[in-house]
């Protein structure tokens, strides 16, 4: 069982905010979704082979400019000014 | 004739035939929208169907159109069709607007289909019912108090109840086959790579695929065909050019996994799938008994995977970028507060176990070894394809649940994924096939193939489809 102030470590560093009910049905639910996992002690370790298919050669980076829509992706934001994204201060 | 019930085929013909017109099928779509209580659409465009559908009428008055121009279609509200609002069913992207098209919307667009409107799903299609919807649960056409299946929900319900013509879904572990099965439809989960993610709102990256949902196999043949091939926006999408192939049953080998007929699985959907085999076998196929040794461990991998996954994919709905934003306090608790408030219980939950999983002292224990355990799980296929040529299953262990049965134990609901999650931890194609009722509800046949062997399961679905 996990403890309620895991939780609630956990839900910071994942920038989610929880009300008191919350953590405690997480707390409930993380506790038995963590003890099911615990199956995967049971399975053998893989054979040494890379893994087939394609997921290993999809990895390239490419860049696509997509200039067109930036100025509508801004327009969504909640927050802008003169075409940026605006954020608090942080310092 | 209700214009409704037909098929792309169908529907084709007879504007061909210039039996009717692309906007009197709007019509009629639109107007078994509005009458229903189903709860499969989260928002339709009226005005901007009809305009479709007009100038699909003046490409057809033309001559020259493809098979799916003027026909009426359904978008999952977690793919992008730009001007509409794409909330994923989330509080957090209620009032978004997409930007863009997703290159499937565009390859829809450039065919002249006409986009009714955007379907209900779970929420960033994280469930398998349906009922994770921040707009409220999709409710199964044929029996209302039950779920569509999730978490391609509205998409499943809207085709099973002539709400459109065929509608697009999309699949991280089940999302496509589960509602098929439970609205009695058919559903193709395609290779991963074979059909562009590119705007699709990301759930679990290495999982992800987009697919058809139709009212037959054929159906569901030409919408892939449209819907796939390589992206330059999608650096996972494969060079694949989808080519029909014609199989026949006689001598064709299905695996049936041991594995899979177990406890747990309702006696009345083992009936109605161990009859499908032995149709199957009637018509001439090679019944193989295979084992997929791993299957026991791919509900825990997968519970890690995708939820390690959906927290970093879920990282950028912070307040700042799009959607809900709460404004109160500093930067951090404009985080805290946007999320907290704008993400649904779901959700969080899958934010909270990726997080845990991926922490420092955690990650072995749990990434590393799901990642160890997913490619047993490959490796188990990779042994039974080169046995058979698909692989027969059931999709769900059973028929549609009542809504609400399972709305407060997440672990029992993740169960309902038991056959499903495996092929998306493998990469692999299966399509769901109605297999008969259970009690008055539909029970889906899943059919596994290869890597890039759509041709070969859409070919055995359409023999056991018509005998």
């Amino acid at each position: 069982m996990i403890s309620k102030k895991e939780v609630q470590h956990i839900a910071k560093l994942a920038r989610l905010e929880l009300t008191e009910d919350e953590v405690g049905k997480m707390q409930k639910d993380l506790s038995a979704i963590l003890d099911y996992f615990d199956l995967l002690k049971k399975a053998p370790k893989p054979e040494k082979t890379a893994m087939k298919g394609n997921l290993d050669s999809s990895r390239k980076d490419e860049v696509i400019s997509s200039n067109d829509i930036i100025g509508q992706i801004v327009e969504a934001a909640p927050d802008k000014k003169d075409g940026y994204i605006k954020v608090k201060t942080i310092l | 004739m209700d214009l409704t019930e037909l098929t792309i085929k169908q529907a084709h013909e007879g504007l061909k035939n210039k039996e009717f017109t692309s906007v009197d099928l709007t019509e009629a779509y639109l107007a078994k929208i509005k009458k229903s209580d189903l709860n499969a659409f989260l928002s339709i465009d009226e005005k901007w169907a009809i305009e479709q559908a007009q100038e699909a009428d003046a490409k057809i008055k033309a001559g020259e159109f493809s098979m799916l121009c003027g026909i009426p279609c359904a978008i999952k509200d977690a793919i992008m069709v730009k001007g509409q609002k794409c909330t994923a069913a989330s509080k957090i992207l209620e009032n978004y607007i997409a930007v863009y098209d997703a290159t499937v919307v565009k390859k829809l667009k450039e065919q002249g289909a006409v986009i009714l409107g955007k379907t209900n799903t779970d929420e960033f299609t994280m469930g398998g019912s349906g009922e994770n919807s921040a707009f409220g649960p999709t409710k199964n056409p044929h029996d209302k108090t039950r779920v569509a299946g999730g978490s391609s929900s509205g998409s499943g319900a809207a085709v099973a109840a002539n709400l459109a013509c065929f509608a697009l879904g999309s699949d991280t572990g089940g999302s496509i086959r589960m509602p098929a099965s439970n609205c009695g439809v058919v559903g193709l989960k395609p290779t991963y790579g074979a059909v562009s993610r590119y705007g699709l709102i990301a759930h679990a990256s290495s999982l992800d695929q987009i697919g058809p949902m139709t009212k037959n196999v054929e159906d569901a043949e030409i919408v892939f065909g449209a819907i796939s091939g390589k992206d330059e926006k999608n650096a996972t999408s494969v060079d694949y050019k989808f080519e029909n192939l014609n199989v026949d049953l006689k001598g064709l080998k299905i695996g049936v996994p041991k594995e899979y007929f177990v406890k747990g699985l309702d006696k009345e959907v083992e009936k109605i799938i161990k009859n499908k085999i032995k149709q199957a076998e009637e018509l001439g196929a090679k019944i193989v008994e295979i084992s997929l040794p791993n299957a026991e461990f791919a509900l825990a991998c997968y519970y890690i995977i995708v939820p390690c996954e959906a927290s970093a994919n879920l990282a950028r709905f912070d307040g700042i970028r799009y959607g809900l934003s709460e404004q109160d306090g500093n930067l951090l608790d404009v985080y805290l507060k946007s999320r907290g408030k704008g993400l649904g219980p779901e959700v969080k939950r899958r934010i909270l176990i990726g997080t845990y999983a991926l922490s420092s002292g955690y990650y072995d224990a749990y990434y590393k070894k799901a990642q160890e355990v997913r490619q047993l799980i490959r490796q188990d296929f990779v042994k039974a394809f080169e046995k058979v040529d698909v692989i027969f299953a059931p999709v769900s262990p059973v028929p549609a649940i009542k809504i609400g049965e399972k709305a407060d134990d997440p672990l029992a609901n993740y169960l309902m994924d038991i056959y499903t999650i495996s092929v998306n931890l493998a990469g692999l194609p299966a399509l769901s096939l109605p297999a008969g009722k259970a009690n008055g509800l539909p029970v889906g046949l899943q059919i596994i193939g290869n890597h890039f062997e759509e041709n070969k399961i859409l070919s055995v679905a359409s023999c056991i489809e018509k005998d």
